[in-house]
């Protein structure tokens, strides 16, 4: 009858934002969703059992693992397969994911094998009158959406770095149980992931960065980009750019942020010779300080922007970039 | 071997979204459509393994008759012909995801391709929702796809494919037959040629009542975001980086 709370391990250490989801969790029951339980289940190979046991400090009461030597990786048939079977052991009525690449890709298997509802990536989440609603972005953020659930189970993925990660038990440690009655079985699986190889320039990927510097057009070429990737150095960021520069081959695909890019929500984003096309705008409208650099001082980023400097880029960056390795 | 590609017309992403008089969906009054921008990349791949191994490329919708003129705007791009499963009124992922999973079971797809998600509703749940309904491979978020080295789509296929992750890529394995979400990055979609845009005009829209189930989400509101307080100019050129600094560190806190 519980929230069960499906928690995501990296480097042998639970992610924060499984944290933040089992904190979200736990203030939901205790608001009066489900029967007031909170139940974590990792999916991992038997050595990052303990480390989930820390859970408990964020309101988890027990966590189950479903251990297997193929969950060093994430296995989406595996996993899927486990998830169910802890939702059926636990009766859960909810269960929780982080809007990560991996909930993202689990979820939706879970919502089509339990028949429920799911609401992806949420911004908020509440009880009213004994049921969840869930608050989600769509159109990359230009609308939000309030959703309810007509189905037996209802399913939701948090976006990182939005709920606040509290500790309800300091110091508390949740009991750990393996998980029986699911099918370990490898050979039953559709999909094996095989390999992971890392590629990103900056120090955090884009959607976990909590600074982000991007250029656009105003670079007049991705040979001038090192300018970017300076103060993004100087500043600890990670370097984003607008759908201009990279569909004209300046900069990798996976750097783009806006509608057809990432959506991303850090503490700082400095936008750099980015004009503020609507579905750039759409794609980090949520960034909590925004800083923007343009010599047109009609540019719609300016109307975003908690900051604007009205200037050329190639002096006003390599002169903050000077002002904040300063400051350390 | 056919290929099913998922194709759903979404609003261009330059539309200035206004809230309709339900409180509950977007006001369509002067929104133009287009193909979902990711759903361009699986086309361009399902065009790209026809040509090299043959068969079909079949556009699959489950929408109204209203999107008949984007849909063929896909068929101009090459896919030989489209299935429109009609439906009334919103729809919820599970239940576009039961119809396209009946019409896919009742045809012979070895290989669906669909779009990572729509950037309408941002949900990125179809895709993987048909898979498991049809118990079938499923890998989302796709920039590298490669097919048994012949580029055939054919039953017990051994595929390769590499999946976009935090900070990195994944590296996955499966067999056909699967369904594949398809990121920017695994391809650059085509633009229709005369040709093609004369060529679709002949092709077959098929329309059919889809099999949707009941709805398991109820959309209660939309609206706008609240606006962000009014931004300032700090000053002009370089002479304004230490007043931006200060506040950064000062008032923002953020540096």
């Amino acid at each position: 009858m519980g929230i069960l709370v499906v928690l995501e391990a990296r480097d042998g250490e639970i992610k924060l934002s499984s944290f933040e989801a089992v904190s979200e969790a736990r203030r939901l029951a205790d608001a009066g969703l489900g029967g007031g339980e909170v139940v974590a289940l990792l999916c991992g190979p038997a050595a990052v059992a303990g480390v989930a046991a820390h859970s408990g400090a964020y309101g988890a009461d027990r966590v189950y693992h479903a251990a297997h030597e193929a969950f060093g990786r994430y296995q989406p048939d595996g996993f899927a397969g486990a998830v169910v079977a802890a939702q059926q052991v636990t009766s859960a009525l909810h269960v929780f994911f982080s809007a990560t690449a991996m909930g993202k890709d689990l979820a939706p298997r879970v919502a089509a094998r339990l028949q429920a509802g799911l609401a992806s990536d949420c911004t908020a989440l509440a009880v009213e009158g004994g049921k969840l609603v869930a608050t989600r972005p769509v159109y990359a953020g230009k609308a939000i959406q309030r959703v309810a659930f007509t189905s037996g189970v209802a399913l939701a993925s948090l976006r990182p770095k939005l709920f606040a990660l509290t500790e309800h038990r300091p110091g508390a440690s949740a009991p750990v149980e393996a998980l029986a009655g699911f099918n370990f079985e490898a050979s039953a699986w559709r999909v094996m992931t095989t390999g992971t190889s890392a590629a990103t320039s900056g120090p955090a990927d884009l959607t976990e960065a909590d600074i982000i510097v991007s250029g656009g057009r105003g670079l007049k070429g991705p040979e001038n980009f090192h300018l970017i990737e300076e103060l993004a150095a100087a500043l600890g960021a990670t370097v984003g750019a607008s759908r201009a520069v990279v569909d004209a081959g300046w900069r990798p695909h996976g750097e783009q942020v806006g509608q057809t890019g990432k959506t991303v929500s850090p503490k700082l984003y400095v936008a750099i010779g980015i004009s503020g096309a609507i579905q750039h705008l759409a794609g980090m409208s949520s960034s909590r300080t925004i800083v923007a650099i343009n010599k047109d001082a009609d540019a719609p980023i300016f109307k975003l922007a908690n900051y604007g400097i009205v200037g050329d880029a190639f002096e006003v960056v390599p002169a903050l970039t000077e002002a904040v390795k300063k400051l350390q | 071997m056919n290929i099913a590609v998922l194709m759903k017309p979404v609003p261009s992403t330059d539309t200035r979204v206004k809230v309709g008089p339900d409180g509950k969906q977007l006001d369509p009054a002067g929104v133009s459509l287009v193909i979902n921008p990711y759903d361009e990349f699986a086309l361009e791949a399902a065009l790209k393994l026809k040509e090299a191994g043959g068969g079909e490329v079949v556009l699959l919708t489950v929408g109204t008759s209203a999107w008949q003129p984007t849909i063929r705007n896909g068929l101009a791009m090459g896919a030989d012909r489209a299935i429109l499963l009609t439906a009334d009124g919103p729809l919820d992922a599970l239940q576009v995801a039961r119809a396209l999973a009946a019409e896919i079971a009742a045809g012979d797809f070895e290989l669906v391709l669909c779009g990572k998600q729509a950037v309408d509703d941002d949900a990125a749940q179809v895709g993987p929702m048909v898979a498991e309904l049809l118990e079938r491979a499923c890998v989302t978020v796709v920039t590298k796809l490669t097919i048994d080295g012949t580029g055939a789509a054919a039953a017990g296929a051994a595929c390769i494919a590499q999946r976009e992750i935090e900070g990195g890529l994944e590296d996955v394995s499966f067999a056909l037959p699967a369904v594949v979400s398809c990121q920017k990055g695994l391809n650059e979609p085509r633009y229709p040629s005369l040709k093609g845009i004369m060529a679709a005009k002949k092709k077959a829209i098929d329309e059919k009542p889809a099999q949707v189930g009941a709805p398991s989400i109820e959309v209660l509101s939309l609206t706008l975001p609240p606006d962000r307080p009014v931004g300032r100019i700090v000053g002009e050129g370089v002479a304004a980086v230490p007043e931006l600094v200060r506040l950064l560190r000062e008032e923002a806190k953020v540096i």
